[in-house]
């Protein structure tokens, strides 16, 4: 049974994108386009969520994606309350179910868990009482699924479809819980072809069967592609011996001006961010007209907005 | 009982012919998604209005969100004008509760402040849960509560009204 469905088929919690239907991926990322206005409007607020409370629960540190979802919670008007936990009780050797036991009593109704174990959001969503939602904001090297969405979300207004695309994923997939779930959606929306572009040392064993090709180098994997999505190269990686330098790496799989014109001409750029600029990409890319890096972190509000909008409804029928 | 309601073009030409003496040069037409919307566009066209037209989505001000959830088709809203201090016409196909309307008011006040609203609706069927009326109804027809009273649009684009 799917967790993160009810048994008539909406969305309960948002775990993985791994076994969600297209339906459900499609009617996100329509409801992020109805978002979208909300962000230009004079009020910046829609009544939506208007007396729910959402804690995002921090156990790893991270800017952008608890910003966005703060901004978004605020923009459907609930309240929220931010704990960056590696900070707080874990510290004092609280246990991660007492933590939610004790925010469940203070009247949580949605939690978004950013977690460096993977499966951390699945143990609490199968912990928590049916009115409360658990959104994923990332899980150790498992999923980061608002990531992947806002991503394909990016692609389709760039793009406009994603059955006629060639997309791209480089650099350390093996660790990346960003690339899992961006490959999940690309399959399930109908992309023909996803590759993955890296060194083997950073390419998961047996990644063809999740229905990538697989490329170790640039010039061929570039080749004609319609979207091109830079990972983020971990810095902690060169002193596991997995490359030999960052200057190594930057020489053979960094994306520079010379390695974009490889793909199509109106090839977009994605990265999720933070980026390591001289190390997955050049800064001439970064701020570049093909680049649509920004874009994605406008757009992430919108899709995170669509999550939560679609979770915190119909809870009480 | 279908062959009993009117023709839905000439209770839209009569609603144009008493809407059209009160228009301001800047009003501006708002229909709501997705009968209303089909409602404003035969008015707009009827009234030759200069300003393009509007379209509300309400879904994400209902007030039984809580209860039911979001609606599985939001589409976007779009109002091509400035809101702040105009004189608008919210036109819906049918006013029942009036709940929609109180959402949709609800959201145009989130997008400034008009000068003034009024309310054209096609069919006022009764059963009214709110201090809301319409400033214009092309029929006034009281709709018992067990029943229905819906707008639909056929593919070469004609409308017509139905009991069920």
């Amino acid at each position: 049974m799917n967790v993160q469905l009810t048994p008539d088929g909406r969305l309960r919690h948002l775990l993985t994108l791994d076994g969600l239907p297209r339906a459900i991926l499609t009617q996100i990322l329509d409801t992020a386009e109805s978002f979208m206005d909300v962000g230009e409007r004079e009020v910046k607020k829609v009544p939506l969520l208007r007396g729910k409370s959402i804690f995002n629960l921090f156990f790893e540190p991270s800017t952008r994606t608890r910003t966005t979802f703060e901004i978004a919670a605020k923009r459907l008007s609930a309240d929220v309350v931010n704990l960056n936990i590696a900070t707080s009780s874990q510290t004092k050797g609280e246990a991660i179910l007492d933590t939610v036991d004790n925010l469940a009593a203070m009247h949580a109704d949605m939690f978004v868990v950013r977690h460096s174990q993977s499966g951390a959001a699945h143990f609490i969503a199968r912990h928590v009482a049916p009115h409360i939602s658990v959104v994923n904001a990332g899980d150790g090297r498992h999923a980061h699924p608002t990531q992947g969405l806002l991503d394909m979300f990016t692609i389709r207004r760039y793009k406009g479809a994603f059955h006629n695309l060639t997309v791209a994923i480089v650099g350390d997939v093996l660790h990346s819980r960003v690339a899992r779930s961006q490959i999940h959606a690309l399959t399930t929306l109908g992309v023909p072809e996803v590759r993955v572009i890296g060194p083997k040392t950073l390419l998961p064993t047996g990644v063809e069967q999740m229905g990538v090709k697989v490329f170790h180098d640039m010039e061929a994997g570039l080749a004609g592609c319609d979207v091109v999505i830079m990972l983020r190269l971990q810095n902690e990686r060169m002193k596991g011996a997995l490359l030999p330098s960052s200057q190594e790496y930057f020489k053979f799989f960094g994306l520079t001006p010379e390695k974009l014109a490889l793909a199509k001409p109106d090839a977009i750029v994605m990265h999720p961010g933070p980026m390591n600029r001289g190390v997955e990409i050049a800064s001439e890319v970064a701020d570049g007209p093909q680049s649509v890096i920004l874009p994605q972190v406008t757009y992430g509000i919108a899709v995170r907005m669509a999550v939560m909008a679609m979770l915190a409804g119909g809870t009480t029928a | 009982m279908h062959a009993s309601l009117p023709d839905v073009d000439s209770l839209i030409a009569q609603l144009a012919a008493a809407i059209a003496p009160t228009l301001t040069p800047d009003t501006a037409i708002v229909g709501i998604h997705t009968g209303g919307v089909w409602v404003a566009e035969r008015l707009h066209g009827l009234l030759q209005r200069p300003q393009p037209m509007g379209t509300l989505d309400i879904s994400f001000y209902r007030d039984d969100f809580s209860r039911i959830g979001l609606h599985p088709q939001v589409k976007p809203s779009n109002l091509p004008f400035d809101v702040e201090g105009r004189d608008l016409l919210l036109v819906d196909d049918v006013l029942h509760t009036g709940r929609t309307v109180r959402a949709a008011m609800n959201e145009l006040f989130d997008y400034g402040r008009p000068a003034s609203i009024r309310l054209a609706v096609l069919v006022d069927r009764g059963g009214h849960e709110l201090p809301i009326r319409p400033d214009f109804a092309g029929l006034v027809l009281a709709v018992p509560p067990h029943q229905n009273i819906n707008l639909s649009r056929l593919d070469d684009g004609h409308l017509t009204l139905s009991l069920a």
